[in-house]
């Protein structure tokens, strides 16, 4: 099914496609799409949505296991608390990706904003993934709980940038980052530690960047070459030893 | 008492125990979390450690030949009318920790309580009273956006008139009560049953607070309010679909402004998978929600839900009273928010830091009063429902919010201490004697689910009654008609300030 989104308000658009997803389409194209808000906000059947275009903000939010494509570049809050599913950006992507994410993958090939992967978290077989393949701006996996995020570095509009920003882990409790070719230590927040990769990790990561390549027709074994590292939170309770109970 | 610092024997608590009433049965030592008494075999005595003692009262309650007293210990510093007790030994404790002092419940400082200062109105003469005993009286209350206008057409076929306004969802509630957001984790499984079961048969609203839903809750979908708060903990698409309405929770009257941290003692594993985060971490909700940043945002947070939802569901956007709350209320009506929960400063916790507990916020009568006039000023209270929270304490309290413009009130405190609850201000610790807020097995089955529901069920039921007895008295036969009907209300005691920010005239007057 094609739909031309070309001034298209968001909330007709969501109600076309909401229908359309009932009606049991299982592949959607987006034409012309504009910075509309909300596309596969809370969709939860296995719908493919092809969008050409650029999706405005909580692009597949609270989304419940449909798989996105944007040819284009996507903008913030991708992924808001999702819980299951698939969103892959073939541009760059803005702020705040993956909030709350509690499953389903998110793949940007691109750079990625502020705030990406904050409190994200799994349980059990739910277990969220985030990869960026560019650069990531400040408080990258902020209160992470869960999940897996990868930092790749490779590619980028902006090859002056660094990789990531400051404050990389503040408040970390929980969850793993991968970061090719190293980390920046004096942007690190005092919550999270280096780690070297052992072998389930290797195993993992390379599980999770064969699936990124897949779907950017990437080289695995360019982006393996380089050393990976891991960063861990230091505890599980950063904020435990904070307080004083009220005297008895 | 052997071997304590110095500071930790500056205790709040006595402990009296009569020996010829003890008959060495150790109800005291199986019932004290706190593990404040002891037998002690050689002497075949009961001990107690004074300075373990929180005053939650459990062992003088459970205690069967009322063997123990509970009192405060009348031991005191130097009279000092600057520094007290809790001052002093508030600062002994920071000096000796470091730390910031925590605490629980609502604001017990001594503020001003606008309730009682508040008289309302009975018909005399000029007016009938009615008798809610053989009249009807309604307290339904709908929550809910109300259109400006509405247009009624003649349907040809039935011959009938047919609303063609199309009115937003709103939610049904026999009483105008809400059981408040407390969430799955700081309160247990038990007293959320308790809860959920007591809305069903209320057929009014429990809402789950920021902890998500437990998978067995989900059955009591039409008297719930799903929370989204700033840790998303338990937020996903059917969490989502599960209840009738859903709350973004951006501030709380205990402690505005900051977030929250549920202490890992009480993620046990069902909290981790209802909250996915590990077991014995801390659940940490941020102060800011990342994605609200603005009244803009807070928009599209609101249609987001909505999105997901297909705009079936009304949602709420629960702000703790604070300065500006009449101009935040007035973004968060036109951000799109269904209803407004206003929480104030008297209102509970399970952990908020001490100095942010009494000291920030504003009371709630005063922020209802400014917000609903506020609404009125503008042309939009009939775009959101006002819920408020945080200090009723009883019918009397809760028919004033109404008379100063609340739609429906919360009930938080007042529904601990139907389930049982003391007031010892220590939910933090996990180790609640009453087995309410303790995720302890042992604890936690203090507290019966069924009789529990039984409680809160029997309160909302004599408030209600005595809401119909009130409100007859004025000769009015329905909540609605005393909703924002400040002409019921009259001020003693009060300045002329503050009887104009209550918009409420003088007793006699």
């Amino acid at each position: 099914m094609k739909i031309n989104a070309q001034g298209i308000y968001y909330r007709d658009l969501n109600s076309t496609i909401r229908e359309a997803v009932l009606a049991g389409t299982d592949q959607i194209e987006l034409n012309n799409v504009n910075g509309q808000y909300f596309i596969g906000d809370g969709i939860n059947k296995p719908v493919t949505i092809t969008i050409n275009g650029v999706p405005g903000n909580d692009l597949a939010a609270f989304m419940n296991g449909a798989t996105i494509i944007v040819n284009e570049n996507g903008q913030d809050n991708i992924g808001n608390t999702m819980n299951a599913g698939k969103v892959i950006v073939h541009g760059h992507a803005g702020d705040v990706l993956g909030y709350g994410m509690r499953g389903g993958k998110i793949h940007i090939r691109k750079d990625v904003g502020y705030r990406v992967g904050i409190h994200m978290k799994s349980y059990q077989e739910n277990k969220p993934v985030l990869i960026a393949g560019g650069k990531a701006g400040d408080f990258f996996g902020e209160y992470m709980a869960g999940g897996v995020l990868i930092l790749l570095g490779m590619f980028t509009d902006d090859p002056a940038k660094d990789k990531h920003g400051y404050l990389f882990g503040t408040g970390m409790h929980g969850g793993v980052i991968y970061v090719r070719g190293g980390v920046d230590e004096s942007r690190l927040a005092k919550e999270v530690g280096v780690f070297e990769l052992d072998d389930d990790d290797r195993a993992a990561l390379e599980g999770y960047v064969a699936e990124f390549c897949q779907d950017f027709k990437l080289d695995v074994q360019e982006v393996l070459k380089e050393r990976f590292v891991k960063v861990l939170p230091r505890s599980k309770r950063p904020y435990g030893n904070m307080y004083c109970p009220m005297p008895k | 008492m052997l071997y304590k610092s110095v500071n930790e024997s500056f205790n709040e608590f006595m402990i009296e125990r009569s020996d010829p009433k003890c008959i060495r049965c150790k109800v005291c030592v199986r019932q004290c979390a706190y593990e404040v008494h002891s037998y002690v075999e050689a002497d075949d005595r009961l001990a107690e450690d004074n300075t373990l003692c929180i005053g939650c009262r459990r062992c003088s309650a459970l205690c069967p030949t009322g063997a123990i007293t509970i009192r405060s210990n009348q031991e005191t510093f130097k009279k000092n009318e600057s520094w007290s007790a809790a001052h002093i030994r508030n600062v002994y404790a920071q000096a000796d920790t470091g730390g910031i002092l925590l605490t629980a419940m609502g604001n017990p400082a001594k503020y001003p309580i606008y309730w009682d200062h508040l008289l309302l109105d009975a018909s005399q003469v000029t007016n009938p009273s009615i008798d809610p005993l053989r009249e009807p009286m309604e307290l339904r209350t709908y929550l809910g956006k109300k259109p400006d206008r509405i247009e009624v057409v003649h349907n040809e076929k039935t011959g009938k008139p047919e609303l063609k306004t199309k009115l937003s969802p709103q939610l049904t509630l026999e009483y105008p009560f809400i059981f408040s957001a407390m969430s799955y984790g700081a309160l247990n499984l038990n007293a959320h049953r308790a809860m959920a079961a007591a809305a069903q048969e209320l057929g009014t609203i429990y809402n789950t607070g920021e902890g998500g839903l437990h998978k067995d809750l989900f059955k009591y979908g039409k008297n719930v309010i799903v929370q989204v708060a700033s840790g998303r903990f338990g937020v996903s698409e059917q969490y989502l679909n599960a209840g009738v309405g859903i709350e973004i929770k951006i501030g709380q009257g205990a402690k505005p402004g900051i977030g929250g941290h549920l202490p890992g003692e009480k993620v046990d594993d069902q909290i981790s998978e209802t909250r996915m985060i590990p077991m014995g971490s801390d659940a940490i909700s941020p102060a800011p929600h990342h994605d609200i940043y603005s009244i803009e945002d807070l928009r599209q947070l609101i249609y987001a839900l909505k999105e997901a939802t297909n705009y079936t569901k009304p949602v709420s956007v629960k702000i703790a009273a604070v300065h500006h709350i009449a101009a935040i209320a007035s973004g968060v009506a036109r951000a799109g928010a269904d209803i407004i929960t206003i929480d104030g400063f008297r209102g509970g916790t399970g952990a908020a830091p001490q100095v942010i507990r009494d000291n920030v916020g504003i009371p709630m009568e005063l922020a209802l009063a400014a917000v609903d006039s506020r609404l009125r000023d503008e042309g939009i209270r009939n775009q959101v429902s006002i819920v408020v929270g945080g200090g009723v304490r009883n019918s009397g309290d809760a028919i004033k919010a109404i008379a100063l413009g609340a739609d429906a009130i919360n009930l938080g405190t007042s529904a601990l201490l139907a389930m049982g609850c003391t007031l010892c201000q220590r939910c933090y610790t996990g180790k609640c004697p009453w087995g309410i807020t303790t995720n302890n097995p042992y604890l936690a089955k203090r507290l019966n689910p069924e009789i529990g529901a039984e409680k809160l069920v029997n309160l909302v039921h004599a408030w209600g009654h005595e809401m119909k007895e009130i409100l007859g008295g004025m000769g009015l036969n329905a909540l609605e008609s005393l909703r924002g009907n400040r002409y019921k209300l009259r001020a003693v005691g009060l300045t002329e300030k503050d009887m104009n920010l209550l918009g409420v005239m003088p007793a006699g007057e």
